[in-house]
């Protein structure tokens, strides 16, 4: 009983500690932001590594998710005689929860765990020691504008995965059940309302990429600078990542959509 | 109040003077302390002072004092494990000692805030024993950071200073080529490049002959040398590669279990009675460093009851 108590002393005292090294990481990163606005190559190429190679893998994912929301909307609203509405059902679904949930878990399964491994191997290979040594914040050179790149990405790809999910939608609902095209569109354009379905859809998403992208990168900076440490920071990345985002989108969506 | 004494012959040769347990008058609860004003000798470009280290309960370093000349080539060595390594990223300011003052050029690094830090850096090279580039760039690239990140120059300017510090170390003809595409001794050269790309006033090379095969070997101690010599380097080096650092070093300090076990020129060095010393110039495997990592009696372990480690 001691010993279990002991440990659980243990690890929570370790999950606190590693919080406020979390915490203190953060403000660095943000203070390191003001120095990132004036070298815009160093975002560009963050946002290419982060977003534009995100882009197969949110669309393709968005596609087949949006096709399956067709179907399994069009057999269910079809006994109420309401596949009419199949556009709204496809697009609230997208825009509110799907979109951004599913694009940010895999943003973190893409380009969460591949920031984690790549600042975790400079670490392990004293890169990030010889940019110290050279005088050069590793903070305001690597992290911050991956950081940033990944605030900024993450919001284009849910937007993305939503819109493609949508086509895909209609692709299944009207080009292979029988749905009307008019109607698929026009009851979504009536229904979907932007402040409270697609603005409270780009905070959620911005809210993921910015703890998608601190935890990623948050694990590579604190990683254990050995093979082993790499590896296990990375999965920490995915599974960290995966319960705050899904977390995060309860509570998001019970301050967001409470009063409706 | 210091105490200023003569030490012994190999003090002499190098410094004249040392400065033992500076200053005696300061309490002695928190000997870093950045209120400690007491100077390094004039030649002295590093100065270690009174300095503790520990890694949890194990101590690295147990109150040792250095001086690094200015001008010259001065080795640490001494057994793998014994915190070489550790002692460069305390003079860099990478880790902080539990007690005791490190001044590089008459500033105590412990002191500086982070900016103050930084702009003592631009005039400290480190090479790294991996060479740590940045895998991302070529090698040209690599030589070039140090000067985009820090100067306004313009890029033809940057050209020239990077293919004139690439030629110095032999890899002009290298430089589109990524740091995978190198060989080892290749990348501690690049290394080199880019350490000595802001023109520093010291390097500090950490086990720069370790993984070489002879040829690289003698190339580095030849760049090693020479840069010394033509930049007016200071320069810190640690190795336990003995002979090869005998023949560069102007001054060796031998350190084991957190003391310094000797010092002295490499002929002093070479001649001295000290078993510590002798043990690890002449590679013997057993002595005061012993070949067993300290454990229970053998035959007990032996026959205990199967405990898995």
């Amino acid at each position: 009983m001691i010993e279990l108590l002991q440990f659980l002393g243990k690890a929570t005292r370790k999950s606190f500690k590693k919080l406020g090294r979390a915490t203190f990481f953060l403000l660095e990163i943000i203070s390191g932001i003001a120095s990132v606005i004036p070298r815009p190559r160093l975002l560009l190429k963050q946002l290419y590594s982060v977003g534009v190679l995100s882009f197969l893998i949110i669309v393709i994912s968005g596609i087949f998710v949006g096709m399956v929301l067709g179907l399994q909307g069009y057999y269910t609203l079809s006994d109420f005689g309401a596949e009419e509405t199949l556009g709204v059902m496809v697009a609230a679904s997208l825009v509110r929860e799907l979109g951004p949930v599913v694009s940010a878990l895999l943003f973190a399964g893409r380009a969460g765990s591949a920031l984690t491994a790549e600042i975790g191997l400079m670490k392990a290979t004293e890169q990030l020691s010889g940019m110290e040594m050279m005088a050069v914040d590793p903070i305001k050179r690597i992290i911050s504008p991956r950081f940033l790149a990944g605030l900024i990405s993450m919001p284009i790809l849910s937007a993305l995965f939503s819109a493609v999910g949508i086509i895909g939608g209609q692709l299944v609902g009207s080009g292979l059940l029988g749905v009307d095209e008019g109607a698929y569109w026009s009851q979504m354009q009536a229904n979907i309302d932007f402040e409270g379905d697609i603005v409270n859809g780009i905070l959620k998403s911005l809210v993921f990429g910015f703890v998608a992208s601190w935890i990623a990168l948050f694990e590579g900076y604190d990683a254990i600078p050995t093979s082993e440490g790499v590896s296990r920071a990375t999965t920490r990345t995915v599974v960290n990542s995966a319960f705050s985002i899904l977390g995060l989108d309860f509570l998001l969506t019970a301050l967001m959509f409470g009063d409706n | 109040m210091k105490t200023l004494v003569i030490n012994d012959d190999n003090s002499l040769t190098k410094l004249g003077v040392v400065i033992q347990n500076t200053p005696l008058s300061l309490p002695s609860t928190r000997v870093n302390s950045c209120m400690d004003k007491s100077v390094s000798l004039q030649d002295s470009l590093v100065s270690v002072k009174n300095l503790s280290f520990a890694r949890g309960d194990k101590k690295i370093f147990d109150d040792i004092s250095m001086e690094f000349e200015r001008g010259k080539i001065t080795a640490i060595m001494g057994p793998s494990g014994t915190g070489k390594t550790t002692m460069l990223k305390l003079i860099g300011g990478q880790l902080f000692p539990d007690h005791g003052t490190i001044q590089v050029d008459g500033q105590n690094v412990h002191c500086l805030r982070k900016n103050e830090l930084y702009t003592l850096r631009k005039r400290m090279g480190m090479l790294f024993q991996s060479g740590a580039l940045l895998t991302d760039m070529n090698v040209y690239d690599n030589v070039a950071f140090p000067l985009r990140e820090h100067t306004h120059l313009p890029e033809p300017m940057i050209r020239t200073l990077v293919l004139m510090k690439l030629q110095a170390v032999g890899l002009r003809g290298a430089s589109s080529l990524m740091p995978n595409e190198l060989s080892g001794g290749m990348a501690r050269r690049v290394a080199l490049a880019r350490a000595i790309a802001l023109d520093p006033m010291m390097i500090m090379y950490d086990e720069p002959f370790t993984g070489q095969d002879p040829i690289s070997k003698g190339a580095l101690v030849h760049l090693i040398k020479s840069l010394n010599n033509t930049l007016g380097l200071t320069s810190i080096m640690v190795s336990h590669d003995v002979q090869e650092t005998a023949a560069i070093a102007d001054y060796i300090y031998v350190i084991s279990s957190g003391k310094i076990v000797g010092q002295g020129t490499p002929q002093q060095i070479k001649d001295s009675s000290s078993e510590w010393v002798q043990q690890f110039m002449t590679g013997a495997a057993d002595g005061p460093v012993h070949f067993h990592y300290p454990a229970k009696d053998y035959i007990d372990d032996l026959l205990s009851s199967g405990k898995r480690y």
